[in-house]
């Protein structure tokens, strides 16, 4: 394994059951990201993006094939060792921003300090620090009620950011923000990424967003289409990765 | 410091709710006061039973016909003065022998009446039972030999009868008789709503003459050696069942009296705890309702929660700790309530009431296990939530 391997995925599968029928959501994608990589993930609404994104951030299991998380293969870890893993190496940022309500923006951005058992004074200066970065140094107290959406991401991402992961996994995240907001979060995100050394994988619907990726990846039907990275894998780019699954 | 960040969203959660978590407290709040408040009257009314039991004086013996049995009808009594001096034949000593022949009867001095318990008496009653005179003086050998008409009133007759006047020295009508007053009892007060001071003691053989009667309806003889207190009850049983073969005696000590006394208030106790631990339970059962409604509520933030790095364990405490918390101020509420509650009974009310530690910790402890076992389901079910599913939900 390179040692600059974030994530590796090997003919990962994921099929979910509903009521008896199996529903195949990702059929064998492989892929690796590189520490500090900037990728964009793109096609069609229920290709299967979000679901490769919960399973590259450990927050869902696969079905199939082989997983590794910041060197751990996410098959042999129990629920808590997973969760911690997830604290250590891994930073998500949702499309619906996901903030605590009633809780101000230096205690959300605080959040996963608490699950790492850091003091709470060290928690307000790492979180203060932190939104500072992301350009809300004046509103730590705010409440999410009070912060308009842009404002709102931008606490999502010093969140994701406070535990200084090596990945951070953002689906759609200026989906629900007008384009001036998102495209201002955007730069924020490529700003974080090129200064802090975080890999980041992002969904988008947006041909132009994408562009500015320094890798592309194309889904559909549960499976990769096309990678611009033609080195990084030795797989062939459509179908499925099938049975030579050993590398 | 996780269980800190845990307490701190707990109270929060329920500070955000605060009318929910208020009605939900509610039940486990008349839970507890109700188990303190019951437990506090039945242990009252035990401790009351049992000074009155052992008030009457020490190795004592009480011989009356028929068994001594929860719910057996008394006998009517055979017993005779007869029977009496035998009695005090087998004790050795005639001193240690009291008798009562009780009757109700209505006493009068001048327009005043009352009705009360006439209790025909030997003079041997104070050395027998703890009896004291405070003014005058008790029955004499002679007043009973002669069946003189003397009485000593108790402390609520001699009030009714004589609210303003001395009372020994007067004259009073025992149902159609007239008797002087000899003595006043000191008072005894009340207990369980009884008026101890309602009787009258007159010699035995007045009070055969008065109601018609040669009987005596019980013998209570104080025994010189607590040893042998049993086989001396044995002994005179024998005598008496020798003497009426058609009766069965029965002679109890307050031993006796106090065991057989104190199973009775212990099952009722009982019974009032478990009637006021049912309500804990439906207060637990409530406390379990809102948790569960509390992490539906909170789903999302509970995936994200665990997106950000929290186990199963930590979401599981943080809402095993919102359980608790609302148990343990129910609790703690409750209890407060529950001896504010037993005071005012016993202070307005006959109703004895003694709050003790051990229903205080047994009604706190059984909030908080409530807490836990009724939040340990919803606690658990918040603890295993997918993260992704609950991130989706609304
Ligand atoms: N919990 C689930 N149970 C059953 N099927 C699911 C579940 N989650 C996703 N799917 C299915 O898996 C497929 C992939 O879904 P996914 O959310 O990954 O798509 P997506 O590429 O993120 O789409 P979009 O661009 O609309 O967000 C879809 O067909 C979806 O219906
Ligand atoms: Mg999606």
């Amino acid at each position: 394994m390179s040692g600059t391997a974030a994530i590796e995925a090997v003919d990962v599968s994921r099929t979910y059951h509903l009521d008896g029928v199996s529903v195949p959501a990702l059929r064998g994608v492989t892929l690796t990201v590189s520490a500090g990589d900037y990728v964009a993930l793109i096609g069609p609404s229920g290709s299967g993006k979000s679901t490769l994104m919960h399973l590259l951030g450990g927050l869902d299991r696969p079905t199939g094939g082989r997983l590794v998380i910041g060197g751990r293969a996410v098959s042999e870890l129990s629920p808590p060792e997973l969760a911690r893993l997830r604290n250590e190496t891994i930073g998500f940022v949702f499309q619906a921003f996901h903030l605590l309500p009633r809780t101000s923006a230096v205690d959300n951005v605080a959040l996963p300090l608490v699950y790492r058992g850091v003091n709470a004074r060290q928690r307000r200066e790492r979180a203060a620090a932190m939104l500072g970065r992301v350009g809300l140094g004046h509103r730590l107290d705010h409440r999410p009620n009070q912060l308009s959406g842009g404002e709102q991401q931008r606490v999502a991402i010093a969140r994701a950011l406070v535990t200084d992961p090596t990945v951070l996994l953002a689906d759609e995240p200026t989906g629900n923000l007008d384009s001036t907001t998102g495209a201002a979060v955007l730069e924020l995100l490529e700003q974080l990424n090129a200064e802090s050394g975080v890999a980041l994988v992002m969904v988008t619907h947006d041909a132009e967003v994408a562009a500015r990726a320094r890798r592309r990846i194309a889904m559909r039907d549960g499976v990769v289409v096309a990678d611009s990275d033609a080195d990084s894998a030795a797989s062939p780019i459509t179908g499925s990765a099938g049975a030579g699954g050993g590398s | 410091m996780r269980l800190a960040e845990a307490w701190r969203v707990a109270s929060d959660a329920l500070r955000a709710n605060r009318m929910r978590s208020l009605l939900t407290m509610l039940g486990v709040i008349i839970g507890v006061a109700s188990v303190v408040l019951l437990v506090a009257i039945g242990t009252g009314t035990k401790q009351t039973v049992e000074q009155q039991v052992e008030g009457l004086g020490s190795n004592l013996l009480l011989v009356v016909p028929g068994r001594l049995d929860v719910g057996s009808a008394p006998a009517v009594s055979p017993l005779t003065l007869q029977d009496v001096e035998v009695v005090g034949r087998v004790v050795g000593d005639p001193g240690r022998v009291a008798v009562t022949v009780a009757s109700g009867a209505t006493v009068r001095a001048g327009t005043r009446q009352d009705f009360t318990t006439v209790q025909g008496v030997l003079e041997t009653t104070p050395t027998v039972f703890a009896r004291e005179v405070a003014r005058g003086r008790y029955l004499s050998r002679s007043d009973v030999d002669t069946g003189r008409r003397v009485a000593i009133l108790g402390d609520s007759v001699a009030r009714i009868l004589f609210p303003d006047r001395e009372a020994v020295g007067q004259q009073v009508n025992v149902a159609g008789v007239r008797f002087r007053v000899i003595g006043v009892f000191a008072p005894l007060g009340q207990s369980l709503g009884v008026d101890r001071d309602d009787e009258v003691h007159i010699p035995v053989t007045a009070a055969q003459r008065l109601y018609g009667t040669q009987r005596v309806d019980a013998i209570a003889v104080k025994a010189p050696d607590r040893e042998r207190i049993d086989e001396l009850g044995q002994r005179i049983v024998a005598e008496l069942n020798g003497r009426h073969p058609g009766t069965e005696f029965s002679a109890v000590t307050q031993e006796q009296i106090l065991g057989v006394l104190g199973d009775i208030l212990g099952i009722l106790t009982g019974v009032l705890a478990a009637i006021a631990g049912i309500s804990l339970l439906v207060g637990g059962v409530g406390v379990s309702n809102i948790m569960l409604v509390s992490v539906r509520e909170r789903t999302r933030e509970i995936g994200l929660r665990k997106a950000v790095g929290a186990r199963p364990r930590d979401i599981g405490v943080q809402f095993l700790l919102e359980a608790v918390l609302l148990t343990a101020i129910g609790g703690l509420v409750g209890m407060a309530l529950g001896v504010g509650g037993a005071l005012l009974v016993a202070a307005v009310s006959p109703i004895p009431a003694a709050v003790t530690w051990w229903s205080l910790a047994l009604a706190f402890g059984v909030s908080a296990a409530v807490g836990i076992i009724f939040g340990v389901v919803p606690a658990q079910r918040a603890g295993r939530l997918d993260p992704v599913v609950a991130l989706r939900a609304e």
